[in-house]
């Protein structure tokens, strides 16, 4: 059975680069071990939404966010709450692969050995661990210590998905990780992703609608920094509330 | 070709008729004229630049030759290892080599941390605001301020205010004041060079900042930071003008054991022997002899920053 329990609850959620709206009185609740798919045009905010999750956008200085998120309860924004502890909840993955230049080993064990492990045996069972529920680990078993930029975009961005479940989070957010990745690579990822879901809440930004469509539970659909329309992913696809999201689900903009 | 061409043209025509509906008289035509002129211009100017390369080259050739003629015959063992001596052939330049070697002691520790910490605080902590960009700016000037200046102001802090003479230590900080700001530009730019998916990937596992830098940024940045820091040393070596201003004799009588002895350098040698080459005409030698040595201890360091960056280069 599925439990219905809410790990983060957006409540007008308000974000500005410099002058730019770019979330406007966000509205939106993600359930536990489900996957929310995003989607929406080039530039509406999706991105910036996802990064918010995790702060992220504290790199930005000219980002200024209002509203709250609460993550199991508890505002991100509180001054008192550690940005480094959320974010070892909060895992992120990547549109572009972004492996460190350091062994195959040291990339999936980064995580672990900052939050203080150091004893080689169990980083070396994190290690294996996290590659092999990242599909990865039967690829790369006999080549731990080769660097990270011998392997394949598709590889690579398994290595990354490894590295984030290494240090055991609760949510996972994924910043369109396919899309530089060629179909087969694609296929790969997604069926991790679906796989993932047993035991993550995973949030993913995507272009690609079919994409959404085959992986996700929920579906939220962004336009210019609005949250249009948020259910599940059949309603969605099928019977869309919004005339703006059937618009956009339809290919007649976008 | 020729068939492409007049496509080219008629779509060019279309277009411009299309534009210019009111003119319907309008047509475009590529003059050869113009073309043939451009690719005369084209290679006219891939003349010059390459004559212009190959003057500089011959300048610094013709003053290798120079020295190497100069020089010929007087550097052997006995030159490397003598002290000085009013007898040219007796003269050598140990205490200039140990006199350099001491300066080195002093700025490559002292450069190398101040400046990479000064870079780092710059490119990573500092608020982008007008204040950090007007002290990055100002950094860059510093740079180019001419090294007599430096002099100055060494002369003036370390040599008199601090008392410190012509010692090794007054010598040393002098170099490091001049040396500092290029190593501060160098190590930010290498910095800079740490793509940020690299740091993002970093602060998304948890990592707090200096975290980040420590494990990420700075063994990426290292070899740029580490070239950057050697092509700087090699300049203070060569340099001649804050030594004079501060100085610093050519004829010592102990080698220095401390860093509060007076030393002499070899550029400082190559200065005064050449002064001193109107008196007696083999000093000219001793000097291109000198020369020698440094340029080839100049050149090698030169090739290790060379084939540090070569050996590191990008491996992401």
């Amino acid at each position: 059975m599925k439990t219905e329990e809410i790990v983060f609850d957006v409540k007008k959620l308000n974000l500005w680069y410099g002058e730019n709206h770019a979330l406007k009185d966000i509205e939106f609740k993600i359930m536990k071990n489900e996957i929310t798919a995003i989607i929406g045009p080039s530039g509406c905010g999706k991105s910036t939404f996802v990064k918010t999750l995790n702060r992220m956008t504290d790199n930005v200085s000219i980002a200024r966010t209002e509203g709250e998120v609460l993550y199991h309860g508890r505002n991100i924004f509180d001054e008192k709450l550690r940005v480094e502890e959320l974010r070892t909840k909060v895992g992120m993955v990547f549109q572009k692969p972004n492996p460190f230049p350091k062994s195959i080993f040291e990339n999936v064990v980064y995580g672990p050995r900052i939050h203080g492990i150091k004893d080689k045996k169990v980083l070396m069972e994190i290690a294996e661990r996290s590659l092999k529920h990242a599909a990865l680990w039967d690829e790369v078993k006999d080549r731990l210590n080769d660097n990270a930029y011998g392997l394949s975009g598709g590889q690579q961005q398994r290595l990354c998905i490894a590295r984030c479940l290494a240090v055991e989070p609760e949510v996972i957010l994924m910043d369109e990780p396919t899309s530089a990745l060629d179909p087969i690579a694609t296929n790969k990822i997604e069926d991790l992703i679906e796989d993932l879901k047993k035991e993550y809440t995973i949030v993913i930004v995507t272009h690609s609608m079919q994409q959404a469509a085959r992986i996700s539970d929920k579906t939220a659909f962004f336009l210019m920094g609005d949250l249009i329309e948020v259910d599940r992913t059949d309603v969605i696809f099928t019977n869309p509330r919004d005339q703006k999201t059937e618009d956009y689900i339809t290919g007649r903009f976008g | 070709m020729d068939y492409q061409e007049q496509i080219n043209i008629k779509k060019i025509k279309k277009e411009k008729t299309n534009i210019n509906k009111k003119q319907n008289n309008y047509t475009f035509e590529i003059s050869r004229k113009r073309i043939n002129n451009r690719i005369l211009l084209n290679n006219i100017l891939k003349k010059v630049f390459s004559l212009s390369t190959v003057f500089a080259l011959l300048v610094l050739g013709l003053l290798f030759y120079r020295i190497a003629i100069d020089a010929k015959g007087w550097i052997d063992l006995q030159f490397l290892t003598s002290n000085l001596s009013i007898f040219a052939e007796k003269a050598g330049i140990k205490g200039a080599i140990i006199g350099t070697v001491w300066l080195m002691l002093i700025v490559a520790p002292i450069t190398m941390s101040i400046g990479v910490i000064t870079a780092i605080y710059l490119e990573e902590y500092a608020e982008k605001n007008k204040l950090s960009a007007f002290l990055k700016v100002n950094i860059s000037n510093l740079a180019g301020v001419p090294s007599v200046i430096f002099g100055l102001l060494g002369l003036t802090v370390f040599g008199r205010l601090m008392n410190l003479g012509s010692s090794i230590l007054a010598g040393g900080l002098t170099m490091s004041l001049l040396v500092l700001p290029i190593i501060v530009v160098s190590s930010q730019e290498a910095l800079k060079s740490v793509p940020s998916y690299m740091k993002e990937a970093s602060y998304a596992l948890g990592a707090d900042k200096w975290t980040t830098i420590r494990k990420v940024v700075l063994p990426v940045a290292l070899p740029g930071i580490l070239t950057g820091s050697i092509l700087s040393l090699s300049r203070a070596i060569g340099e001649t003008a804050p030594l004079v201003v501060l100085g610093i004799p050519t004829l010592i009588m102990k080698y220095p054991t401390s860093a509060m002895d007076n030393f002499t350098a070899l550029p400082i040698q190559i200065y005064y022997w050449t002064l001193d080459a109107v008196l007696t005409r083999e000093y000219a030698n001793l000097a291109a002899a000198t020369i020698v040595v440094l340029l080839a201890i100049l050149f090698l360091m030169n090739s290790i920053a060379i084939i540090i960056r070569n050996k590191f280069q990008k491996r992401y």
